[in-house]
């Protein structure tokens, strides 16, 4: 239970960092954050106590497994919060090739 | 890693709080082998580096630190007041969870028993991933087609100048 | 000042010559027993992608990006793609082929190498574009 709360934690921090910062880069950073923060979640829903790697042997019987469905759906949400992170990168490169800043108070003008 | 994730929040050079993001991500990734998950640990240790390469790539050059407040006691305190309210939402979210350290496995029960004579791999994460529920990978194929695409149009050189 | 157009120093390039075959090699190992051991198709993928960006990183990116170019790479990725679509296909139209006990073979599971495989194609070329377009940018970029 506290371990869910110190996920929720770092979710939080996060959170914190692409409301309250004015650098992109920054909230990009704190994207990041926000998705393994939420990675993790994933996984610690699926934990057994004293549960094994859900691989299996060759000539061992395995009884307890952790569970390896949160597994499975986390290893495609890794790969695509790097695309995510790539697009928000270059539409952040291209930004500041317009107005010369990365200072979001400063970006206003739609009509570009 | 919480201490890592405060540090790349705050800290105001941007190359250090890249590399900030980074430790969060190798804590991430040794987290993932406590919990028994070895395909997890190497996706994310590798991808981590990528990540990391792409966002210095951004900033090498750019690595402009600064500062400027205006309103900012409303904006700090009305941030801070939400943030409390979605933890104790949380609190009491949370406690319907079933106990850290024994899930329901319904549908995992029947995977586990019958998953090497139906798929003939003993990599039950795997076998999940690309057999019992092959379209999420096809879907998430899709996704990098179109971060791709769209990475290219946002690059691309407009104008009149000469050749790409 | 150095020139920059260089790349990196002599040692990272004599260490790149020496490591790039082999980080090559081992993500398609972990490609190929993505059902026996951890692994799988994205890690691999990303590994071999790895390798070629690794390419780039250390010998500039004037010289590398003429022999790996982005018309190069968007055609890997459109095949990968292409090859994903047909054995999803085939999956559709009920052609099953499952496999039996594997007992550590390679080719004893069935559909999930062919889909490994695939996967490994997409992934990696499509990192590899977004690498290249974006080192392109910031190249244009100082140029001005």
């Amino acid at each position: 239970m506290s371990l869910y709360f110190l996920c929720f934690i770092l979710f939080c921090v996060g959170l914190y960092c692409v409301l309250r910062k004015r650098n992109i880069i920054k909230i990009i950073i704190g994207l990041g954050i926000i998705e393994y923060a939420v990675n993790l979640f994933l996984v610690l829903i699926g934990y057994r106590i004293h549960g094994r790697a859900p691989i299996l042997a060759a000539d061992q019987e395995i009884l307890n497994m952790v569970d390896p469905i949160p597994q499975a759906i986390v290893l495609t949400t890794i790969v695509i919060g790097l695309a995510v992170i790539a697009v928000a990168v270059s539409l952040a490169i291209r930004i500041y090739e317009k107005y010369d800043t990365f200072d979001i108070t400063k970006i206003r003008r739609l009509k570009g | 890693m919480i201490c890592a994730s405060i540090v790349a929040v705050e800290i105001k050079d941007l190359i250090s709080s890249v590399i900030a993001l980074s430790a969060v991500g190798l804590g991430l990734s040794l987290a993932f082998l406590i919990l028994k998950a070895p395909n997890l640990a190497i996706t994310q240790l590798v991808v981590e580096i990528l990540c990391v390469i792409i966002l210095i790539r951004a900033t090498i050059n750019r690595d402009l630190p600064l500062v400027k407040d205006g309103r900012w006691l409303f904006n700090t305190i009305a941030t801070f007041l939400f943030i409390s309210c979605f933890l104790g939402f949380a609190y009491f979210a949370l406690r319907e969870l079933p106990l850290f350290g024994s899930p329901a496995m319904r549908v995992s029960s029947e995977y586990i028993a019958h998953g090497l004579e139906q798929t003939g791999s003993t990599n039950l994460v795997t076998a999940i991933a690309l057999n019992y529920r092959s379209l999420d990978a096809l879907a998430e194929a899709a996704i990098l087609f179109a971060a791709m695409v769209a990475v290219l149009a946002i690059t691309r050189k407009v104008g009149k100048i000469h050749e790409k | 000042m150095k020139n920059k157009e260089a790349g990196m120093t002599l040692i990272v390039k004599t260490i790149t010559r020496l490591t790039v075959g082999l980080i090559l090699i081992y993500g398609i190992y972990i490609v190929l027993r993505g059902h026996i051991s951890p692994g799988g198709g994205f890690a691999g993928g990303v590994i071999i992608a790895l390798s070629f960006i690794h390419l780039i990183l250390a010998y500039g990116k004037d010289k590398v990006i003429k022999k790996i170019n982005e018309s190069r790479g968007v055609l890997f990725a459109s095949v990968g793609a292409l090859l994903y679509l047909l054995i999803a296909n085939a999956g559709f139209r009920g052609v099953s082929i499952s496999g039996h006990n594997a007992d550590y073979k390679v080719f004893g599971a069935g559909i999930i190498p062919l889909y490994d495989i695939a996967a490994a194609i997409l992934v990696g070329a499509c990192l590899l574009v977004i690498f290249s377009a974006l080192a392109l940018l910031v190249g244009k970029k100082e140029g001005k």
